[in-house]
Parts: structure tokens; C-alpha cells; sequence
């Protein structure tokens, strides 16, 4: 839908969509297979959907179902047409937008290195204990958190790092499941 | 019931049990195992291309003239990257295709090995699915996937990767068998919901400006949606109209047809649809060539949308009844709903309505001045058509891509489902040619025309040496005006007529590239002869080349030009079509 809006698209669409963009949450089960995530990230790309968060992985091993987590941002109408076109690509069993249905709930992993000596250690202490971030790695003069959470969490934690020595993060992208007991 | 074979014996065997009568391909290095296993034995014929564009082509216009999926064998490298244009072709026009590619070695997988290119990473965006076989084990369950996958739902084209090595190697055959099959993640709704359509029937039969918009779907979903399309019209008394695509599934004969809509479609057909207050929209896609401007498109109307594939529904436009489902079966209940609701005819609710439409019919803008002297375009057309209807033969036409494709749609008029091909989504030049072939082979006893234009047929034109090798009459009937005619039509409408490499210079002797090809090659250029010549191309037993001299600056029209809305039409008399874009509608395709 995006791809058709843009002003060197195809000529008819010259109606701006006005609808409000939304960020939203959608939970794939795929078989996994291979080339499986280069058709999602295809789909995304060739109709110019933008993707926010990508995040994938066997969960059914017997079955070899993966479930890739995707955080989009389109107008509403946009993301109606992003479920139905995953849901057209053969290998795709089921497209749930977690946003949409409800409660859900989202986590995300990071592991954060902190470089510094002398008071800013206790301090880089003292704040990744509030956060509940577990120390994975230790020398001297650095440290690996291992922090987990909603991603506005581990936001803050980076940006209270940044001052302390920050060296380097990396995130896993989001992980979401649905509250209850329904499964996907 | 397993059979030990090696896996090129597998892909043939899985062909035959499909029930594949002929594969169009060409050879290489990495195909030569199953090359090797085509020849020994009889029941499937090859038929040898000269470009693997062409085999594609061929497929399709196999596949749509007798609703059977095209197969097409090529090799690897080359022989994949030049099937990819027909891949698309067929991807946009839903056209079921099963493409056989050979592979180097998996040992040689990502090497850079010689003819190797990643077949299934540039053909995953232009297939409906596509696969790599790796294992030897996989391949029966993955040939006979892809024939499940091609021709049911959406129809579309699968590509089989097949290395070299898997067609080496020693396995176990399984036949079709439908548990063993895909089934868990591509399961396409056929039905569709009873709420839905008795709810569009209901909104039907409360209609006072209605209007059928047909589309290739209904080509697709097989005869039977014709006939219940037919009957529906007959129950109704609606108008119906019709996109490219689905030209024939109602009766141009029948005085309830409005002709095609669109871009350059009929003044009653785009009016009606502008003015509509149901419309009835069964197997098409909101296409822009039929929409013109988005937020002008029947502003007026409620819209009912039948399509097999969820994601067309409100992808353009809105609709207020979706149904998902195929169309023979949405029809046929249709039909059987609205039975059940009245069996009174609606014509005096509908009369003000047909009032109107005689109107916009009386302006006659398929109308053009004839001349003595120069053959026009449409003329050609029409005398063909009026030639082609007194032959006892069934008559399947095909096309390329330009303006003498929109004058075939306009000018020659179809009774049938699966008589009329062309390249409605991708707009492929050179599609016509090879897909008169392709129909010409599954149907060995009809007439098969390509109406083309001299530029387009330029673009495969090597496959009248394939029409040769097998003795396939194809007529070729070349509309010349010595211009790419669209591009210039488009120059005089948006770019001040500076034609912008839009003439055809140095274009081959036609007659004698015919007769170079062992083809027949016949010229016109008086409308006095073009009755007996056209007499003479239909008599003779053999491919013929026809170099219609025609009106080198016609114009296609009526054209709603594009950002215009429907009733912002061109019509015939129109004196300069250069004055008629703004600055914003230049910049449109
Ligand atoms: C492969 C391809 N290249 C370019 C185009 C763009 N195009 C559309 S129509 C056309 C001119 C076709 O000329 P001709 O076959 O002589 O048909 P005419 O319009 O003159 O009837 C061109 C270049 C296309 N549709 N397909
Ligand atoms: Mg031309």
C-alpha cells in the first residue's frame, strides 16, 4: 500500500491515505524452511511496508513451525493488507496482529557493554541492579549486562548507560505471546 | 507403492501422472539428465523453443485457452533468467504454470559455478511459490506440490529448482496423493459465505443502477462460471462489463453486454460504472487501467467484491460486501439465492437505467472515420473478425502489447471463455507470438490468430521457426503502422508529439522473413484487397506472417487518460488529444 502512494508509484494513487499510522505487533507461524524469512522480508520490501522489528526462530522442532515476531508501523488499512499478503505466501499457516487482538505480552533481550573505572563503576552498578540486568561477563574495567524486558525498558537503560561508559548493545528484536490460555 | 527411479525419471514420471501431455523448454548442460529421460519415452511431447521466453508464453497461452497448467522445462543460468519475464507475466495475470529449472550440482551450490545463478532467490518475488530440491526424497511430494499449488486458489506459476545431482539420483516414486500433500498451510476458500452472498443478492435485488464488472477470475474459476455468470445476467437483467482479462466469459452477442471498461474501454461501459449505485464486481482487482482516478471511481455505488484471493479485497478500493471465494461456486449461488427470493423479472425497475445506457451507447465511441484510401486499424479488425466468424473452425485469438491489442479488445468480439489471451498485468510485448504457438499446440485444429503490432512481435519473433518445426498454422496478423503506435499516442498526449524513439526504423521485410522461416508471408496496404488477402492467410495450411499496412498515426481511443476520472473520457472525434493533460497528469503512467 505504501509502495503505491509514493509519488513516483503507480500513477492513479494520488490520493494521500490520511488514516494515522499505528505501531503494531504481529506473530507469524511459518514452516520453517528454507528462504522462508526471505519471503517475509521480500513481501515487506517489494510492497514497501517498513518493519520495525524482525525476530525469528524454531518453536515447534516435530513440527519445524517457526514463529517470527514482526513490529510494523502502517495506517490501519495497511496493516489489514500486510496480514492478508502474508497470509497468501504458501509456507505461512497463520498471521495473528497481537496489537489488535488484545493484551499481549512483548519482551525483548539485550546485552549492553559498559567500559569505565573508578566511581562510575559503582554508579553503573548501582543502576543495572534497579534494572534487574544480570552481569554476564566482568574484567576490570567493563562489564556485559544481560538485560530483559519491554523494549521502552531496555531503552532507558541504554540512555542511563550512555553517560556511564557505554561501549556497545545488542538487542534480539521483539518476542510477543498473547495473555491467557489461547494459543496462536 | 514406491518406484525406484532416479530423480530426472521422477520429474517425467510425475508429468505423465499429472496428466502433462507437452512441456515447452529448451536444453542445457544442467537439464541433460532430464532431457535424457524425455527421450526414452512417448507420452509426453517437447515441444523445442527458441528462446525460454518464448516456452513461457507458450505455456500460458496453453494454460488459458484450455485451463490445464503450462509446463515449461529449461535449464539453469540462462535458461532461468529468461523464463523469469513469462514467470511475471503469468504471476499478473494469474495463470497456472508449472517451470521445471535445472541446477548445477548441489556440491557446486554457491560456487559460482558455470551457469549458475540463484534460480529460486530471483524468481521469489515473480512466482506464486518456488522451490529448491535438495534431497532426492523430496522431490515426487514437491512435483506433484507444485502442480497442486499452481492450479488451485489464485492460479499462478511454481517453480521447480532441480540440481543436477538430485537428477542423478536414485529414490522413491510416489503418485499423487493428496494426504501426503501441502495441505496444513494453503488451504484457498472456495466457498463463499452464505451471509455474505445472500446479503449481495439482497442489495441486488434492490438495485436500480446496477452493473456486472467481470474479470479474468471468472476465466479462471472454468466454464461452469461462465455459464452461471450468464445465467445470473439472464435472471438479473443487469448490464455487464468486462476487464482485458475477462473478455468471452460473457456472450459478446448478448445485447446485455456493454463492452470492455477502462482505460480504453467503452463510453457506456466506464459511465455505467461511474454512475452505478451496486456494483457487482466478480473475479476482478480494482485494476488502475479500470479505476482511472482512485477517489473519483463510482463514488456513488455500493460495491460487492467476489475474489479467491483475501488480499485483493480493499487493497484499492473499499468495498462494502466482500466475498471470498471461487467464482463458479459465489455464482451458481447467486443464482440459486436470488431464485429463491423472487421469480419476477426486474426490467421495470431497471428501465431508466437501460434508458440511460442507450444514451451513452448512441455516442458510439468505438466509432472512427473509414477511409478508401489507407486500411485503418479498427477496419483490419473488423473485416478479420467478420472473416474469422464464417470459418467452421473454433477461433482463439492472442496478443501483443500496444495499441492494435486494445483495438483486438474493442473490434473483435467473443462468445467463449478461453478464446482471447493477452498480457492484461504485465503488458509484455512479444507475449502474443509464442502464445499462439502455445494454443495452437493444444489445439491443433482451430484457428489461432495473433493480432501484433510490428514492434511487439519483433520481440520473439524466432518462434516462427518453432510454428515451422511443427507445422503449427499460427497466423501472425501484424497491425504496421511503423510506430511503437501506444508510445506515440502517449507523446501526443502528455510530452508536446516529440516522439522520443516511438518509430520503427529499419524494420525487417516481413514477407520475406516469413518466407526465410518456411512461412508464408502475404502484404497489404489497399482496404480494397485486405478482404482477399485475409481470405488467402485463412486458407493457407501453415504459419503465415500478414504485414497489414495500416494508418500510421490513429489513435486508440476512447481513453480515459490517467488522474482523469471515468466520465473524463476521450472520445473518437476528438480534434488534438494534446490539449487535454495538466502538468499533474503528466507525470502518470
Ligand atoms: C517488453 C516491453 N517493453 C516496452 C513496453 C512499452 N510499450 C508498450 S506499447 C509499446 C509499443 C508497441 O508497439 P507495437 O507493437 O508496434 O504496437 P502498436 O502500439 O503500434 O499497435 C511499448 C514500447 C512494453 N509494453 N513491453
Ligand atoms: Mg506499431
Amino acid at each position: 500500500m505504501n509502495a503505491h502512494l509514493q509519488p513516483t508509484g503507480s500513477a492513479y494513487f494520488l490520493t494521500k491515505e490520511t488514516q494515522d499510522i499505528e505501531r503494531h505487533t504481529l506473530s507469524v507461524l511459518v514452516d520453517n524452511e528454507p528462504g522462508i524469512l526471505a519471503r517475509v522480508v521480500g513481501l515487506f520490501s517489494a510492497r514497501g511496508y517498513n518493519i520495525e522489528s524482525l525476530t525469528v526462530s524454531e518453536t515447534e522442532h516435530g513440527r519445524r513451525l517457526s514463529r517470527i515476531t514482526v513490529v510494523v508501523i502502517a495506517t490501519p488499512k495497511t496493516l489489514t493488507q500486510i496480514k492478508l499478503q502474508l497470509e497468501r505466501l504458501i509456507p505461512v499457516h497463520k498471521v495473528h496482529d497481537l496489537t489488535a487482538e488484545g493484551a499481549s505480552l512483548e519482551r525483548e533481550l539485550a546485552l549492553i557493554k559498559v567500559a569505565g573505572s573508578g566511581d562510575s563503576r559503582a554508579e553503573t552498578l548501582r543502576l543495572a541492579d534497579a534494572f534487574r540486568a544480570q552481569i554476564v561477563d566482568a574484567t576490570v574495567e567493563s562489564f556485559v549486562f544481560e538485560v530483559t524486558g519491554k523494549p521502552a525498558k531496555i531503552d532507558s537503560f541504554i540512555a542511563l548507560m550512555q553517560p556511564l561508559g557505554l561501549v556497545e548493545v545488542v538487542r534480539t528484536g521483539l518476542a510477543a505471546i498473547s495473555r491467557g490460555p489461547q494459543g496462536m | 507403492m514406491a518406484e525406484k527411479m532416479t530423480g530426472a525419471e521422477m520429474v517425467i514420471q510425475a508429468l505423465i501422472d499429472q496428466g502433462v501431455e507437452h512441456v515447452f523448454g529448451y536444453p542445457g548442460g544442467a537439464a541433460l539428465p532430464i532431457y535424457d529421460a524425455m527421450f526414452q519415452q512417448d507420452t509426453v511431447q517437447h515441444i523445442l523453443v527458441r528462446h525460454e521466453q518464448g516456452a513461457t508464453h507458450m505455456a500460458e497461452g496453453y494454460a488459458r485457452s484450455t485451463g490445464k497448467p503450462g509446463v515449461v522445462l529449461v535449464t539453469s543460468g540462462p535458461g532461468a533468467t529468461n523464463a523469469v519475464t513469462g514467470l511475471t507475466d503469468a504471476l499478473m495475470d494469474s495463470i497456472p504454470l508449472v517451470c521445471i529449472t535445472a541446477q548445477v550440482p548441489t556440491t557446486l551450490i554457491g560456487s559460482d559455478a558455470f551457469q549458475e545463478c540463484d534460480t529460486v532467490g530471483i524468481t521469489r518475488s515473480c512466482t506464486k511459490y518456488n522451490y529448491l530440491v535438495k534431497r532426492i526424497e523430496d522431490l515426487p511430494r514437491i512435483m506433484h506440490e507444485a502442480f497442486l499449488i499452481a492450479t488451485t486458489g489464485r492460479p499462478g506459476p511454481v517453480v521447480v529448482d532441480i540440481p543436477k545431482d538430485v537428477q542423478f539420483a536414485l529414490g522413491d516414486y510416489y503418485k499423487p496423493d493428496f494426504d501426503t500433500l501441502r495441505h496444513q498451510s494453503y488451504r484457498p476458500q472456495m466457498d463463499g459465505d452464505a451471509a455474505a452472498i445472500e446479503a449481495a443478492v439482497d442489495l441486488m435485488l434492490k438495485a436500480e443502477r446496477p452493473i456486472f464488472y467481470t474479470g479474468g477470475g471468472v476465466i479462471n474459476a472454468g466454464p461452469a462460471a461462465s455459464e452461471h455468470l450468464r445465467e445470473l445476467a439472464e435472471l438479473t437483467g443487469f448490464p455487464v462489463t468486462s476487464t482485458l482479462m475477462g473478455l468471452g466469459a460473457f456472450p459478446a452477442s448478448n445485447s446485455q453486454w456493454m463492452g470492455m471498461l477502462g482505460m480504453h474501454g467503452t463510453y457506456e461501459a466506464n459511465l455505467a460504472m461511474h454512475d452505478c449505485d451496486v456494483m457487482i464486481n466478480i473475479g476482478a482487482r480494482f485494476d488502475d487501467r479500470i479505476t482511472g482516478r482512485i477517489d473519483a471511481f463510482s463514488p456513488n455505488s455500493a460495491k460487492i467484491h467476489v475474489d479467491i484471493d483475501p488480499s485483493s479485497i480493499n487493497k484499492v478500493v473499499n468495498v462494502d460486501i466482500p466475498i471470498i471465494g471461487d467464482c463458479a461456486r459465489v455464482l451458481s449461488e447467486m443464482v440459486r439465492v436470488w431464485r429463491s427470493k423472487t421469480n419476477q423479472s426486474r426490467s421495470e425497475a431497471l428501465a431508466p437505467w437501460w434508458k440511460q445506457i442507450e444514451t451513452w451507447r448512441a455516442v458510439n465511441s468505438l466509432g472512427y472515420k473509414n477511409s478508401e484510401t489507407i486500411i485503418k486499424p479498427q477496419y483490419a479488425i473488423e473485416r478479420l473478425y467478420q472473416a474469422t466468424k464464417k470459418q467452421a473452425k473454433e477461433v482463439y485469438i492472442t496478443t501483443e502489447v500496444g495499441q492494435h491489442q486494445m483495438w483486438a479488445a474493442q473490434h473483435f468480439h467473443f462468445d467463449q471463455p478461453n478464446r482471447w489471451m493477452t498480457s492484461g498485468g504485465l503488458g509484455t510485448m512479444g507475449y502474443g507470438l509464442p502464445a499462439a504457438v502455445g494454443v495452437q499446440v493444444a489445439h491443433p485444429e482451430a484457428l489461432v490468430i495473433d493480432i501484433a503490432g510490428e514492434a511487439s512481435v519483433q520481440m520473439t519473433m524466432q518462434e516462427m521457426s518453432t510454428a515451422v518445426q511443427y507445422r503449427l498454422p499460427v497466423k501472425i496478423f501484424i497491425l504496421n503502422n511503423e510506430r511503437m503506435g501506444m508510445v506515440r499516442q502517449w507523446q501526443d498526449l502528455l510530452h508536446g508529439s516529440r516522439y522520443a524513439h516511438s518509430y520503427s526504423e529499419s524494420l525487417p521485410d516481413f514477407v520475406k522473413l516469413a518466407e526465410a522461416y518456411g512461412g508464408k508471408g502475404i502484404r497489404c496496404s489497399n482496404p480494397a484487397e485486405l478482404d482477399a488477402t485475409i481470405a488467402e492467410m485463412l486458407d493457407y495450411d501453415g504459419p503465415v506472417l500478414f504485414d497489414c499496412m495500416v494508418e500510421k498515426d490513429e489513435n486508440c481511443l476512447p481513453m480515459i487518460p490517467s488522474g482523469k476520472p471515468h466520465n473524463e473520457i476521450i472520445l473518437p472525434d476528438t480534434a488534438n488529444i494534446g490539449d487535454i493533460i495538466d502538468e499533474k497528469g503528466r507525470q502518470l503512467v
